[in-house]
């Protein structure tokens, strides 16, 4: 059962829309993030949930519930800002108490509560402390105690992270897991950062031009992008565009220029473009080329660039250029070398 | 290590002179004990002091002045706050049109507004003298608030304001709880800087007083035509430091660089 619904939401800003015929349904206690490049959309969806934005159309249900029109001071949902948006006239304990006071709880509740979220955020002895003589990391921390105290119906975070370092980063997206997992409220979180997206989240949302270009666990995003514009956002940086492509016994064999690869994929039906990741292809010299190379396409080295970990080698061959991470132990190849590259079967997917 | 410049000090220790040098002479000449100004002085005493009391007229446009410096600043206020907050928290059509209307007082000089005031308040729509008299310096303490209130609003972060409301708070509580607090400095300067202004204020006062209302500048001027007496130097040594103490607590509360900027 899903704990709320974005019915055919249309924003627009300045006749422009943002949001066309937008949906999204998220599950009661799951983390669903909202990924994607500037301007995708994911922030005014988030501030949509939140109704800071009314939308023009469509509905917003919650519970069932119509709450299109509900004010944001009447939906008791927290919200975690980018930039923390804490009250600097008020004390750690002041702000964190700032939504109870407004729920008029009793003064010893108050600090009940407030204390008792300041230990789950690792803030004991901080009450009394300004903003202004707190850490980003603790500032963040703050944020997000004030957003659960209030025990909300839905937590919201509009890239929480993005103002910190990248060490503090990681500690703090393993604590807003642990706590979202511990209290098993149902969050949205908006993001940028691939990485920190699919480290903490139940489902992810791909949004590009304010569509969702797929949503699923972070597990089948990374291995089964759905289209091409999700595949290059993940890290899917060679494309090929196939002309034809027929259902054989060991898979998919797709067709271009003559030239016919065997794809290993359940869950495509009708795309032609075939995707792969720099790290997936091999390489090997034309003459030293194993009896067992999969998928295997002729080409020259344009140009190879070391990059520490690994060198990176620009192979043009009769189907297209490639880009291909190999291993920095391998004896390198060198520029104009002829190669035979590998496109392994299980690699390769189709998208549409 | 420093370097002089000979040039540069001179220069400096000139403009002092300039600027300072009126103020030590009148406080001087206000010791005086014969009826001429003179300076330097050539006898001490305090009896021009004592004479600001005594003359009838300064106690009681210096109330007037008080209270018209006071019933200005709080409509001023009324007026000025909001619309603060209105030209940094939105963007609409005729924003920039509108704050060169609420600056404006600043920069039309003060003796055609001052006649503009006349030509209409008392001449067209026959106001009371007061009503006249609390408009005028309610028009040119406004421009002060809506500056200095502006630049506290420019530093203020909206988003805490979206952080109230998502906390369950009604629009007009996070104003009260959330936006006043944090603008507070920039209120009492913008007060304190308009009430002198106010208080100071002559090109406007000229225009708006009448048979029996004066200001104090107003019944100064007058003094000053009629008698040539140190009463004035006297007068104006204790407005002076009025004014002196005034600044000291705004410089206190946050700092003249506040004015200084934008």
């Amino acid at each position: 059962m899903s704990l709320f619904t974005l019915q055919d939401v249309t924003v627009a800003y300045q006749k422009q829309a943002i949001l066309q015929d937008f949906n999204l349904s998220i599950g009661e206690g799951e983390l669903v993030s909202l990924l994607g490049p500037s301007g995708c959309g994911k922030t005014t969806t988030l501030r949509l949930i939140a109704g800071f934005l009314q939308s023009k159309q469509g509905k917003f249900l919650f519970r069932e519930k119509d709450y299109t029109k509900v004010p944001v001071n009447k939906r008791n949902f927290g919200f975690v800002f980018q930039n923390y948006a804490l009250f600097p006239h008020m004390t750690v304990f002041d702000n964190v108490a700032f939504g109870l006071r407004q729920r008029k709880v009793s003064k010893a509740s108050i600090k009940d509560r407030v204390l008792r979220v300041l230990d789950i955020a690792s803030l004991k002895g901080f009450e009394e402390r300004f903003p202004a003589a707190l850490s980003g990391g603790q500032k963040q921390r703050v944020a997000i105690a004030r957003a659960l105290v209030i025990e909300p119906d839905l937590l919201l975070f509009d890239e929480p992270l993005s103002n910190l370092d990248a060490n503090l980063r990681v500690n703090m997206r393993v604590e807003i897991r642990r706590i979202q997992q511990e209290l098993g409220i149902t969050t949205v979180y908006v993001s940028h950062d691939q990485e920190e997206c699919f480290s903490i989240s139940d489902k992810v949302a791909i949004m590009n031009k304010g569509i969702i270009e797929q949503l699923s666990d972070p597990a089948t995003i990374y291995r089964q992008p759905k289209t091409k514009f999700v595949a290059d956002f993940i890290g899917f940086k060679n494309f090929i565009q196939f002309d034809s492509r027929r259902q054989e016994t060991d898979g998919i064999a797709a067709t271009v220029q003559g030239i016919t690869l065997t794809v290993q994929q359940q869950d495509n039906d009708t795309g032609l473009v075939g995707a792969i990741r720099p790290d997936d292809l091999r390489l090997y010299p034309l003459d030293a080329a194993p009896m067992t190379v999969e998928n295997a396409v002729q080409g020259k080295v344009l140009i190879s660039t070391y990059l520490g970990r690994s060198y990176q080698y620009e192979v043009k061959t009769s189907i297209g250029q490639f880009t291909v991470n190999d291993d920095a132990a391998a004896a390198p190849l060198a520029n104009g070398q002829e190669v035979v590259l590998e496109i392994p079967k299980k690699q390769i997917v189709l998208v549409d | 290590m420093r370097e002089k410049h000979i040039g540069l000090g001179i220069f400096t220790f000139l403009v002092f002179v300039f600027l300072l040098g009126p103020l030590v002479i009148i406080s001087f000449t206000s010791f005086e004990q014969g009826t001429v100004l003179r300076f330097p002085p050539e006898s001490f005493s305090l009896d021009w002091y004592k004479n600001i009391f005594e003359v009838s007229g300064f106690l009681e446009t210096f109330k007037v002045s008080i209270y018209l410096s006071l019933a200005g600043n709080l409509l001023a206020l009324l007026i000025g706050i909001p619309a603060a907050y209105a030209l940094n928290r939105f963007d609409f059509k005729g924003k920039a049109l509108l704050e060169g209307i609420f600056v404006s007082p600043i920069i039309i000089p003060g003796i055609v507004l001052g006649f503009t005031f006349l030509r209409f308040f008392i001449t067209y729509y026959q106001l009371p003298i007061y009503a006249g008299l609390f408009i005028g310096h309610t028009v040119i303490m406004l421009p002060f608030i809506i500056r200095v209130v502006s630049s506290s609003l420019a530093n203020f972060d909206f988003s805490i304001e979206e952080a109230a409301v998502s906390l369950g708070a009604s629009r007009i509580g996070t104003f009260f709880k959330v936006v006043l607090p944090n603008i507070k400095s920039g209120i009492i300067a913008g007060v304190l800087i308009a009430f002198l202004e106010s208080f100071n204020n002559v090109d406007i006062s000229v225009f708006m007083t009448g048979p029996g209302v004066s200001t104090l500048p107003i019944e100064m001027l007058t003094y000053v035509q009629n008698y040539f007496d140190p009463t004035i130097a006297a007068l104006s040594v204790v407005l002076m430091i009025i004014t002196a103490l005034f600044m000291f607590f705004v410089e206190r509360l946050l700092g003249l660089s506040y004015f200084t900027k934008r």
